[in-house]
């Protein structure tokens, strides 16, 4: 994905808490994904930071672009 | 196109068999199908298989002459089809066009997936693959996840509530209760079901279906011939398939699946039905979002109103349009490659009175819907006692 992080950044469009995850992802777990929305106006699946109940990200939260490893983007609510 | 005829069933139980393999279980399946229809195998002019991982699952490659020599086909066409959670609908699909053109006079279809011999986060991880991997499935997404977040979304557009999914829940597994072919035969309290082991918010386990090990097979001919063979065959009114992307976050709005819609819509219009005269069916609750979601995306409820449809009973047995009389995929099993195939057998069971104490009230037009992935395959079949 191009842009600056700014049009990176997004709202939440729907997310889940995952509890159960794939062998690949074994050690993440809990984590939490969302699909957000970007300012730039793409529809992406990603990874919101933070295992604390005040950092999780709801329905309609703003979320801003942390950093993209092995092309998954993270983002942290804001 | 000609009328076609479903003129045999069989079905293996759903379920954990460490001590059945994959091609067993599938050919257990075919030779009660078989029986059922009176036939012998060597009639069988092709053989459509329907089966999501078994190179993944158990290692075996080029599955449909594996299991049809076995099963005594004798050098017919034996071809896999592969469509995810949707593998054997679209085997039936494309058995079904091929009778139905002229093609061949009697065709096998058929579904099998053996899940058990695998932990776990190895499944979770074998079944993300029926997702885009590119995106969803490199961001951690399981199914569970993407069903989680429609469910989400629904609660946050219509108002959906927990007690609602636990409901659909708990009707299935009373029905599976009754089952004596399902894998879990348990009953549940909706107390239980809300306090389920989260596997991904909202969703407990007790909304997931299950992993199971099973198989499902069906033999259908030209409806003018069906009487040759036996007197209770049950008609084909319409099948119908479709498609979606496969990535959840290229849709527009999540809470419902056009896939579904558009099955429905052309099922309905080729069968001549409408959903208000559907009077049994068998949807794809993978999760217990899913069923909710398909009964509205057939018309059977408006949109957004299926939740306190199912909390009010309207989908039980004794309900105004009963869902998932077999336990469905949540209490029955769900051995995804089977799953398709192993619908439409229990709508025939139902159409041919043959339900036991599951058996509906009225039961002359029944609709089974098959899904693949989180909407980009579906298949719905309308069914007709004869």
């Amino acid at each position: 994905m191009m842009g600056s992080f700014e049009s990176r950044d997004g709202t939440v469009y729907t997310e889940t808490i995952v509890h159960s995850p794939p062998e690949q992802y074994a050690a993440d777990a809990p984590y939490q994904l969302a699909i957000i929305d970007t300012d730039a106006g793409a529809r992406v699946t990603v990874r919101v930071l933070g295992k604390e109940r005040h950092e999780l990200a709801r329905i309609g939260d703003r979320v801003s672009f942390v950093e993209e490893r092995n092309g998954v983007a993270y983002y942290r609510k804001i | 196109m000609r009328s076609v005829a479903i003129i045999g069933i069989g079905k293996t139980a759903f379920g954990a068999f460490p001590d059945r393999d994959l091609r067993s279980l599938a050919v257990g399946s075919i030779h009660h199908a078989l029986t059922d229809a009176n036939v012998s195998a060597s009639a069988v002019e092709a053989f459509y298989l329907g089966n999501f991982a078994g190179p993944s699952f158990v290692g075996q490659n080029h599955l449909a002459p594996y299991i049809g020599t076995a099963a005594g086909f004798e050098g017919i066409p034996c071809t896999r089809f592969e469509d995810a959670c949707a593998s054997s609908g679209s085997a039936f699909f494309h058995a079904w066009q091929s009778v139905a053109a002229g093609v061949y006079d009697m065709v096998v279809a058929a579904g099998v997936e053996k899940m058990t011999s695998q932990s776990t986060p190895r499944v979770t991880e074998i079944l993300a693959g029926a997702g885009d991997m590119s995106g969803e499935g490199r961001a951690g997404a399981t199914f569970p996840a993407l069903f989680a977040m429609i469910a989400r979304r629904h609660m946050h557009q219509y108002g959906t509530t927990r007690e609602q999914l636990a409901a659909v829940s708990v009707k299935n597994h009373a029905n599976g209760a009754k089952n004596p072919q399902a894998h879990m035969r348990k009953v549940i309290t909706l107390e239980q079901a809300l306090a389920g082991k989260p596997i991904a918010e909202p969703l407990t386990v007790y909304d997931c279906s299950l992993i199971s090990d099973g198989a499902a097979a069906v033999v259908i001919v030209p409806a003018a011939q069906a009487q040759r063979y036996t007197s209770r065959s049950v008609r084909v009114l319409s099948v119908a398939q479709t498609s979606d992307y496969v990535a959840l976050d290229c849709k527009q709005d999540i809470t419902l699946f056009p896939a579904v819609k558009s099955a429905g819509e052309k099922a309905y219009a080729a069968a001549g039905v409408g959903p208000q005269e559907i009077q049994v069916a068998e949807l794809h609750d993978c999760f217990t979002i899913a069923e909710m979601v398909a009964s509205e995306d057939l018309g059977f409820v408006p949109k957004g109103e299926g939740g306190p449809w199912a909390a009010a009973g309207c989908s039980a047995i004794t309900g105004r349009l009963p869902i998932n009389t077999s336990g469905g995929l949540k209490s029955k099993g769900h051995p995804v490659g089977a799953t398709g195939v192993g619908q439409i057998c229990d709508i025939v069971m139902q159409l041919r009175g043959d339900a036991g104490e599951r058996q509906v009230a009225r039961h002359q037009v029944g609709l089974a819907q098959n899904l693949g992935g989180s909407g980009a395959t579906c298949v719905v079949t309308i069914l007709r006692a004869a």
